[in-house]
């Protein structure tokens, strides 16, 4: 779970800063995403790079899909099924963030859009707006439609909640959570990453419905 | 004042139980939650009916027997053991659910007593330190940092009421085993099982059907030790660390509800 999920978030990042480079024009963001197939040649065959971080980003979501699940069964099991206590008066829990009771259906929320935007963004089956040949256009015209924009803020907001609790849990359940001071720390860089992973990949997609970037 | 009470009561492990209602009159604010519970029992036990079963021993909060959930919060809502909770952390009038600890691996015995059993077969996976006996040795014959005793002292307060595990919303054992872990690793007696340790109390507590850490911290803020959450990152250092050197001879865990008895006590 903690592998797998930082490797996600690796490749949120990365992502991110990709998407970032519409504001750079059409010429840098398409010339970038062409560059990413050319990535490691002549040493790599052509969109090899590519495939090698497509197995890896495969294996990661099965892995962190089968773990998931397996915590959720282990869990549901030794609560003793669904209902637990018979007592509503602390259905909060005492201390616990929100975003780790999102952490499950989140996830699920998540997988939905994942697939939802490989069929529009990558394999193009799907093209709200209009087809179009480069990605620029693609991504312009997709996110000139105000339904398109409100289901990434949707999904992006739910990646916010669910990389708060998971950069902080995975690297405590690395054992980096040594102290309360470290535990501060790593809470901290939890809110930072979930932070940056949202509003990064929010400002392109607004940006376009405003008008700011056509 | 006056209190309104939701119970759980439950006949034995096979029954179905439910929440009963009972009304607790003129009981004092300087009562513990037990001498409450304990008033009840009398006047239950006069009108001739079954009183509410529930654990308790020394009512000092060391012994870690007592254990309920009261108003969904393990221990209630003051941040210790059951019996040091006292009736002025409730309002007059207030209406007040008692359940048991919920998980599967604490089968409920009666009402409000569960088997915590488990939790003794996870120590004999690894919760203890090999010594010689005989005369004792000196006590500055194996000197330990200030600060590792200080650690390790924190941890060894647990006193394995199993709060944690009726918070925890995995039904995860994970703060009581890493307590365990941290007492015995941060000290130079520990240090001979601290990897064959880590491994065989780890598999056993996945074997008696504790669910898994996912770092939430309900544990810690039901704790009536207060046990710190670092302990579950010291716990997880070991394991990884034993996981990459380990090799066939680490301990397997012991098969579910057979609490192995030396034959000589």
């Amino acid at each position: 779970m903690a592998v797998t999920g930082l490797i996600l978030i690796g490749y949120l990042l990365a992502h991110m800063y990709g998407n970032l480079k519409i504001f750079a024009g059409a010429e840098a963001f398409n010339e970038y995403a062409h560059h990413l197939r050319a990535l490691g040649e002549p040493l790599l065959p052509h969109t090899g790079a590519l495939w090698i971080i497509r197995v890896v980003l495969l294996i990661s979501v099965l892995g962190h899909m089968y773990a998931a699940f397996n915590l959720w069964s282990r869990a549901h099991k030794a609560r003793g099924g669904t209902r637990r206590y018979y007592s509503h008066k602390s259905r909060t829990g005492v201390q616990r963030t929100y975003a780790s009771f999102t952490l499950r259906w989140g996830g699920v929320v998540i997988l939905l859009f994942v697939i939802y935007h490989l069929l529009h963004l990558t394999w193009n089956i799907i093209h709200p707006g209009g087809a179009a040949a480069e990605p620029y256009d693609r991504v312009v015209n997709g996110f000139q439609i105000w339904s398109v924009v409100l289901a990434y803020t949707i999904a992006m907001i739910a990646v916010g909640f669910h990389v708060r609790h998971g950069t902080w849990s995975a690297l405590t359940t690395l054992g980096a959570n040594t102290s309360s001071l470290a535990r501060r720390r790593l809470n901290v860089l939890a809110y930072a990453v979930a932070g940056l992973v949202t509003v990064g990949f929010l400002l392109p997609p607004f940006a376009i419905l405003f008008g700011f970037v056509s | 004042m006056n209190v309104t009470l939701r119970v759980w009561r439950q006949a034995n492990g096979r029954a179905k139980g439910k929440m009963a209602i009972y009304r607790v009159n003129d009981i004092s604010e300087d009562m513990s939650f037990l001498e409450m519970l304990d008033v009840l029992n009398e006047r239950l036990t006069l009108q001739g009916d079954d009183p509410i079963a529930f654990d308790s021993d020394c009512r000092e909060g060391i012994c870690g027997m007592c254990g309920l959930v009261i108003n969904g919060v393990a221990h209630g809502p003051q941040q210790t053991t059951t019996c040091q909770l006292h009736m002025r952390s409730f309002s007059d009038g207030d209406v007040i659910d008692v359940e048991p600890w919920r998980a599967d691996p604490f089968p409920v015995i009666k009402d409000l007593v569960v088997d915590r059993s488990a939790f003794d077969r996870i120590i004999q996976a690894g919760g203890y330190i090999s010594a010689p006996t005989g005369t004792a040795p000196d006590a500055h014959a194996t000197p330990v940092p200030k600060r590792d005793a200080d650690r390790a002292f924190d941890a060894a307060t647990c006193i394995s009421c199993g709060a944690c595990v009726a918070a925890c919303p995995n039904g995860s054992a994970m703060l009581f085993t890493a307590a365990k872990i941290t007492h015995l690793g941060l000290l130079p007696q520990g240090q001979p099982e601290r990897y064959s340790r880590v491994v065989g109390m780890v598999a056993q507590h996945d074997a008696e059907g504790f669910g898994g850490c996912t770092n939430i911290g309900e544990c810690t803020a039901v704790c009536p030790k207060a046990i710190p959450f670092e302990t579950i990152s010291r716990l997880n250092r070991d394991l990884i660390s034993a996981l990459t050197h380990g090799g066939s001879h680490w301990p397997r865990a012991a098969p579910k509800g057979e609490t192995e008895v030396d034959e000589e006590d």
